[in-house]
């Protein structure tokens, strides 16, 4: 701690920070424009220029950058200083000399940084009168609206998407003030982070082209606190709510999870919430008219409730509730996973080592903090794209520590004299996965193998960490590899082994473990992170619950039989014969889900389910950690409700209860607390239903909301009675309590004077860190410090290439593989068409050449997919996207024959 | 009279190739350093000499040097470069340097390098010195030839590189953080100070920059010792330098004189005084960025000291002469489009600021300015002024401003009254 | 795999051997001077330049993929520098010094008559491809002012007189 004066009071702040971070974090404002928390400084726009005095005899001082200088004792500094605050006005007049003034209809207006810092400075009356130079704008793909005159030049966009997310295609062009900021030529932006450059850009120039189909302003959407559905990291986001259509996602800062920065797939995939396709009211089938009341509904439910045997698949995209309420429903020992045995098998493995609590997991920022990472046989950049994000700080971090070990007097907020320093050096990440990755341009070390023989590499390299560990086998040139990455792992001080589900191979999670457990043995805090493959994958398998092939096993045995399907379409779990078989046995089947798929055609009754958008509900990322999301609107069709409310219902009418009782998100976590001691602490993820604060509720609306009166005046004069909501802390309305509230319960970031984004100071404990009264939801491994768990010890054999025959592996594609951003308008154009991938060398023995049609054979079906060359793939292995819309489950992790030339297109 | 740096130097004679400049005393100082002293004490003695740069900013050579870290744990390669991208407009001194003894400056250089014990060094020469560039590459690989580059030279052990680089063409090149992005390959915006190149530089390495001129110096000092430098200077400050004078004078032209001749002796003695019909109305004394001086002015000394004291800046020591028959508006909004031009378009007020102080004087200078418009330029000189922005551009351009805004208001008002330029 | 987007818009058309194998060899000493090779682009962009006249997209694209950088950063600095031509030039380029030794001594004149002459403005190029004119900052030869230079050649001192003297030398 060092004690600064700032205009003559005395403060206490913490060293290694700069002026202008210690400023905001002590509630002082000064305006700036470069600087971004996550980016650090250079200094460039000049608009957080303060006067620093030599010492208290100095009345003159000098003019200085906050951002630019470094807290030391007794540092003596004037915001208020008046040549300073000239300065800073004079600052926003330059920059406001060519802007052209459109805040009207500019989307960023309201939520502008820009505007902000042109009230705080008080720059008010334009001097210049001559022309504005004009830009002409790009077209950037779905995602990002590009207005270039809008830009004030803080250089922020290509600091970040080209720095911090290594992306390539946006940069600065040309030079004084014609300086340009776009891509080389019109064209999709490349990086699938290219949605942060809406919020990290301080005005209009990047905006969120998907808002701007329905545009509404910030003050004017209803927002509540929600988690992304669309993989199993769990980032936070915030969503925005008018007219019942989900308008926008942002993000919602978090420490431990994804900060500041979401992946596009997060932040654009939500308008399956609005798609054509959604589910709205209740069918049921073979009848004249379909569509039914509740009433009606219920009274047929009643038939198919009681009596006979009831089984319930759960789902990896459902909530904990949801999923707890279904077993509740049909009883524990009637309850399936809705995936498949071969990932059920690898996910039981998961939760089996975790549970454990010998290695502790290892969040985003733990990753982050890390200074050598591993990554065996997970693609995350496609899985976990957030992860990966956050492997590249890791990487560029450690390096800049390294290099500040013989440069101690560089700060490390010093964005640009880091750089110049770094240069070309790279932190320690070793990416081991079947195919090549954006990844591996950041990576020190890059592997292409099976993953028959990625678990091998890695129970070689815990063999190098712990000699008693069975040896490997292994060629020259890949032990070489495995020492190097043994003596990184054990030279670091908090390595993170990374490994997941997308294999299909169990071999490699008892990998990774061993790794972890042997790093842990060397004295390094090491951690250990799985990818799983959806945003509640860890939720269900800790459920502990069969696989669905058992439970179509079952169904082919026992009679009368009522399936009750949650919010899973079977048929992109299992090959489609499985699923009709299954389909075919049972006597009844009912469906709760969102959107129509494949199994929703399957139901004699189907439910519509809330989405994240209209329902409450928990889910478990793939730390183990539980996170509540919070319905954002009250949907005008009361048939659209929580899957859980649905089977709460339903559970009793099957008891013959009329009444079935007023459940709460907490009392259905408390129950599956009872059912499975392993979620203890699960309903305290978030606050409960009743919190309020001085006996408000808190608003979802911001108090600056407009049309309130006027909304629904086409329909009725009078104002309707606001929408109750009875799970949880929030009020449909402005109304409520007007401060800050607890974490996990921000509904969106504003204070007075910041509108824009950047209003997260505020929030944070200190700029960039974490959130006052951070609560990231509920860790639910506990870590046990001393644990001493077995190693695994068998190994696999070493993957041999057979004549004619390939070993079939997913390959997941950011955009196209996950099931429910598949339905958002942007995501699907800038998805794959379906393909196989072969090696160079395999094609070449097949005469096969880059585009030509090619036959797979797989599970007895043929399909035609044209031919991808790749040639990072190892030989004897063939990558089909998975996940695609209209694309068949197929045998992953099998093998599969290839025909040649059918010639069919 | 002494002419060190250009006593060899013949205008229209091809300058000396290795063999002439070895017979005239060439390379006697390098093989004296490497031979006999230690890195420290070159250091040492050049910061005795109380050579200051010759780039613009007169910092001593010797402090400047003593920053470089020089352990045995200091990061490497260390590197040296020549800054020879004078593109300060009415700046042609190293030009006749780097044309007249190119060996001169290559023998500076490796002393610089030895005296930092840099490893590699550069050349960065402007792209429009075509004949230079020619020389220079030749020179250098006779250096190379003769052993006083490469591997261990002369047997001392220490290895120097030598490269040329040539630019593609902006100022800011000059600068010396900006330099070191063009030779990165990169833009080149300046960077941020500290951390100062001495400590990290080129490639994140300990990096010298540099003048030209600067670097001519030092074989001089290792030869002849500090007093004889010292003794050069009608002045204060130490050493001979480089004048220049251009504009409407008889002779308009360049000379090695001892530093603190007067305005008057080099305008009137050296360059012949002004073209006949021709009054001196003001004069840049030491490049685009230095404040006006004017006829009251011309018995100052040139040194750094007291042309500060004058109120203006020694710079480069190359003087443009302003006659009365240019109009100063137009002088000045020439200047202020070199400098919007110019703009690396890094920070906020040097690529806003200078664009609209352009246009301002353009309107003056067509007759549409108004009252406001002279208060907005006084406004900028005070706002674009050192420290506020990123680097010394901007802060230089304010520096002829300012200046005219003081001396020559008058003619700046007469546009505005008279709606059109009274030298028209 | 990596995940490419689909492309509207002029995307990269990489011809295979579009850099000649004298490029090749002056951009590959270049990079063998340097830590990394991305530092050689200047150098590469001025050789291909020197070779071609001016940098198309084409050799925006081809330099990039040579230098395992992209297209937009290797743009990023082309588009900084005066002297890299992003637009086709004539065969000879004419840069006049605009500065303020040659404005004190007229520069203005020169421009006006190579304007009468050559029927072209600043930034302009000759109908017959001949010349590109060009304004420039300081030349370093303030002395001789005004100047300008002809592709390697400088002109100093000069005046109106002289132009078609000089012009005619280049065809
Ligand atoms: C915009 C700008 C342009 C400059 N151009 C040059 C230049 O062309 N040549 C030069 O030697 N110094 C130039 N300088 C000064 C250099 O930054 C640096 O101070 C100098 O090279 C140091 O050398 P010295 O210590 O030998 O004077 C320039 C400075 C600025 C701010
Ligand atoms: S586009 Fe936005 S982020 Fe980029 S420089 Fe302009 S204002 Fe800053
Ligand atoms: S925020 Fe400090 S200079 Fe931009």
């Amino acid at each position: 701690m060092s004690t600064i004066y700032i205009d003559n009071k005395t403060y206490e702040v913490k060293q290694g920070k700069n002026l202008l971070e210690a400023c905001l974090g002590l509630g002082i404002d000064v305006p700036y424009f470069c600087w971004h928390p996550a980016l650090g400084s250079v200094g460039a726009c000049r608009q957080c220029a303060v006067k620093v005095f030599k010492d208290e005899n100095d009345t003159h001082g000098k003019l200085m950058m906050s951002c630019m200088e470094n807290i030391k004792e007794g540092l003596r500094v004037s915001v208020a200083d008046k040549t300073a605050q000239a300065f800073r006005s004079q600052v926003i007049e330059w920059l406001m000399t060519n802007h052209p003034h459109d805040c009207p209809v500019c989307d960023e207006g309201g939520s502008c940084h820009l505007q902000d810092m042109t009230v705080m400075t008080g720059h008010d009356y334009r001097r210049y009168h001559f022309k504005k130079r004009t830009y002409t704008n790009q077209y950037l793909g779905p995602f990002i609206h590009h207005e270039m005159n809008r830009c004030i030049q803080c250089y922020r966009c290509v600091r970040y998407y080209h720095d911090y997310a290594g992306g390539k295609d946006l940069n600065v062009f040309a030079a004084h003030n014609h300086v340009y900021f776009g891509r080389e030529w019109d064209g999709v932006l490349q990086s699938p982070f290219s949605g942060n450059l809406a919020e990290v850009c301080p005005t209009g120039v990047f905006t969120d082209k998907t808002l701007r189909e329905h545009y509404t302003r910030k003050w004017d959407l209803t927002t509540a606190p929600s988690v992304c559905q669309h993989c199993s990291v769990g980032c936070n986001t915030i969503a925005g709510e008018r007219y019942e259509k989900v308008r926008c996602i942002t993000n919602r800062f978090n420490s431990q999870i994804n900060g500041y920065f979401l992946c596009d797939r997060g932040r654009f995939g939500y308008e399956f919430v609005n798609s054509a396709n959604r589910i709205t009211q209740p069918l049921v089938r073979h009848q004249a008219v379909e569509a039914v009341d509740e009433a009606t509904l219920m009274g047929h439910m009643r038939k198919l409730l009681s009596g006979q045997t009831l089984i319930g698949i759960g789902s990896p995209r459902a909530s904990v509730e949801s999923n707890t309420a279904l077993m509740q429903l049909v009883g524990r020992e009637n309850f399936y996973q809705g995936i498949s045995d071969n990932v059920g098998f690898i996910e039981r493995r998961i939760v089996e080592v975790m549970q454990t609590g010998a290695v502790q997991p290892a969040s985003l920022q733990d990753i982050q903090q890390s200074d050598a990472i591993l990554v065996l046989g997970e693609d995350i950049w496609n899985t976990a794209p957030v992860m990966a994000l956050s492997v590249r700080q890791s990487v560029l971090k450690t390096a800049a520590h390294q290099a500040l070990e013989h440069n101690e007097g560089i700060p490390m907020w010093h964005d640009a004299a880091i750089h110049e320093l770094v240069q070309h050096e790279k932190g320690f990440l070793a990416n081991c996965t079947i195919s090549a990755s954006p990844l591996d341009e950041i990576s020190t070390c890059v592997l292409r193998h099976a993953p028959d023989d990625l678990a091998r590499l890695g129970f070689a390299i815990a063999h190098q960490l712990n000699g008693w560990l069975p040896r490997v086998l292994v060629d020259e040139d890949t032990l070489a590899y495995i020492i190097d990455i043994a003596v990184f792992l054990q030279q670091a001080k908090r390595p993170v082994i990374i490994s997941g589900t997308s294999c299909y191979n169990e071999a490699l999670i008892r990998a990774a473990f061993d790794i972890a457990v042997a790093c842990k043995a060397t004295g390094n805090e090491v951690r250990l992170a799985y990818v799983m493959p959806e945003c509640n994958s860890m939720g269900l398998a800790m459920m502990q619950a069969p696989s669905f092939e058992s439970a179509v096993l079952r169904t082919t045995r026992e009679k009368n039989i009522t399936a009750i399907v949650l919010e899973n379409d079977l048929y992109r779990n299992v090959p489609a014969l499985v699923a009709d078989l299954f389909f075919n046995s049972v006597e009844h089947c009912i469906v709760l889900d969102s959107l129509n798929n494949p199994t929703t055609q399957q139901a004699d009754i189907l439910i519509p389910a809330a989405t994240f958008a209209e329902g409450d509900g928990t889910l478990v990322n793939y730390e183990g950690r539980a996170q509540r999301f919070f319905q954002v609107f009250m949907p005008g069709h009361t048939t659209l409700r929580e899957s859980w409310k649905w089977l709460l219902k339903m559970k009793a009418v099957r008891a013959g209860d009329t009444n079935n009782g007023v459940y709460h998100p907490e009392d259905v976590l408390a129950q599956a607390e009872q059912l499975l001691p392993q979620f203890a602490g699960i309903s305290d993820s978030a606050p409960h239903h009743d919190f309020r604060i001085n006996g408000q509720a808190l608003p979802r609306e911001p108090h600056r909301y407009s049309g309130r009166t006027a909304m629904l005046s086409n329909l009725a004069v009078s104002e309707p009675k606001p929408k109750q909501d009875d799970d949880s802390p929030f009020s449909f309305t402005m109304e409520g309590y007007p401060g800050m509230p607890p974490s996990p319960l921000i509904p969106f970031f504003w204070s007075p004077g910041w509108n824009s984004i950047q209003a997260v100071n505020k929030y944070q404990q200190e700029p960039g860190g974490a959130l006052k009264n951070e609560q990231a939801g509920k860790l639910l491994f506990a870590y046990i410090p001393d644990a001493k768990p077995g190693y695994f010890k068998d190994i696999p054999e070493a993957f041999v290439v057979r004549n004619n025959k390939w070993l079939l592996f997913p390959q997941y594609h950011l955009f196209g593989s996950e099931e429910l951003s598949a339905y958002a308008e942007g995501v699907r154009e800038l998805s794959p068409e379906p393909y196989v991938a072969l090696s160079a060398n395999d094609a070449a023995q097949l005469g096969l050449g880059h585009g030509q049609t090619v036959t797979v054979k797989v599970f007895e079906q043929a399909y035609d997919l044209q031919v991808q060359i790749d040639s990072s793939l190892p030989n004897g292995l063939v990558l089909i996207p998975a996940g695609l819309q209209n694309m068949p489950v197929m045998n992953w992790n099998g093998y599969v024959s290839l025909i040649k030339g059918s010639g069919k297109p | 009279m002494e002419h060190p740096l250009t006593q060899y130097i013949h205008p229209g004679c091809p300058p000396f190739d290795i063999r002439e400049y070895e017979m005239t005393g060439g390379y006697a100082a390098v093989r004296k350093a490497l031979g006999s002293m230690t890195p420290k004490e070159v250091q040492t003695l050049v910061k005795d000499s109380g050579l200051k740069g010759r780039g613009g900013a007169g910092f001593s050579t010797g402090i400047k040097w003593g920053v470089v870290p020089m352990d045995e744990h200091a990061p490497h390669p260390k590197y040296l470069i020549a800054n020879a991208d004078e593109m300060e407009p009415g700046t042609f001194k190293d030009r006749l340097l780097l044309e007249g003894n190119p060996h001169q400056l290559i023998e500076g250089m490796i002393l610089a390098a030895y005296a930092i014990q840099a490893g590699v060094s550069f050349i960065f020469l402007r792209w429009a010195y075509k004949k230079a560039a020619q020389l220079l590459r030749r020179s250098i690989h006779e250096a190379y030839v003769a052993g006083f580059l490469g591997k261990n030279i002369l047997g001392s052990g220490f290895s120097l590189e030598m490269y040329l680089h040539t630019g593609v063409g902006r100022y800011m090149c000059g600068e010396e953080t900006a330099l070191l992005n063009a030779l990165e390959g990169k833009r080149a915006t300046p960077r941020a100070k500290p951390p100062y190149p001495q400590i990290s530089g080129l490639y994140g390495k300990p990096t010298i920059v540099n003048n030209v001129e600067t670097l001519c110096n030092i074989p001089h000092i290792v030869n002849n010792g500090v007093e004889w430098f010292k003794g050069l200077s009608y002045s204060e400050d130490s050493g001979t330098k480089l004048y220049g004078v251009s504009g409407k004078v008889n002779n308009p032209g360049c000379w090695e004189l001892p530093m603190g001749v007067t305005i008057r002796e080099l305008i009137e003695e050296y360059a012949g005084g002004m073209k006949n019909g021709y009054q001196l109305k003001g004069v840049l004394p030491g490049g685009a960025s230095t404040d006006f001086l004017t006829a009251e002015h011309l018995d100052i000394k040139m040194d750094f000291t007291d042309v500060q004291k004058a109120g203006s800046r020694l710079g480069t020591g190359t003087m443009v002469v302003m006659d009365d028959a240019t109009c100063p508006v137009g002088f000045v909004h020439n200047l202020q489009h070199f400098f919007a031009q110019e703009s690396c378009g890094w920070c906020t007020p040097c690529r806003e600021g200078l664009p609209w102080v352009e246009k301002m004087l353009l309107s003056l200078e067509q007759g549409t300015g108004t009252a406001e418009d002279m208060e907005l330029l006084e406004m900028h000189t005070h706002m674009l002024g050192p420290g506020n922005t990123f680097c010394a551009l901007a802060p230089g351009a304010m520096e002829p401003l300012q200046s005219a805004l003081k001396y020559f208001k008058d003619d700046f008002e007469k546009h505005i009254s008279l709606h059109k330029c009274p030298y028209e | 795999m990596i995940t490419e987007k689909v492309n509207k818009g002029n995307e990269v058309k990489q011809q295979a051997h579009y850099l000649t194998d004298i490029e090749r060899q002056f951009i590959d000493h270049e990079v063998s001077l340097v830590p990394h090779k991305s530092a050689a682009v200047i150098e590469a962009l001025k050789i291909v330049q020197h070779q071609r006249g001016w940098i198309s997209d084409d050799s925006v694209n081809a330099i990039a993929a040579y230098l395992q950088m992209s297209p937009a950063e290797v743009d990023s600095v082309a588009t900084f520098y005066n002297l890299i031509f992003r637009k086709p030039v004539g065969r000879h380029v004419i840069l006049v010094c605009d500065s303020i030794s040659c404005y004190v001594m007229k520069y203005g004149d020169i421009y006006k008559a190579l304007q009468e002459k050559l029927h072209i403005h600043f930034g302009e190029t000759t109908s017959d491809q001949c010349f590109t004119l060009l304004p420039n900052a300081c030349l370093g030869c303030c002395d001789h002012a005004p100047a300008l230079m002809i592709d390697n050649d400088l002109y100093k001192d000069i005046t109106v007189a002289m132009l078609d003297r000089i012009l005619k030398q280049y065809t």
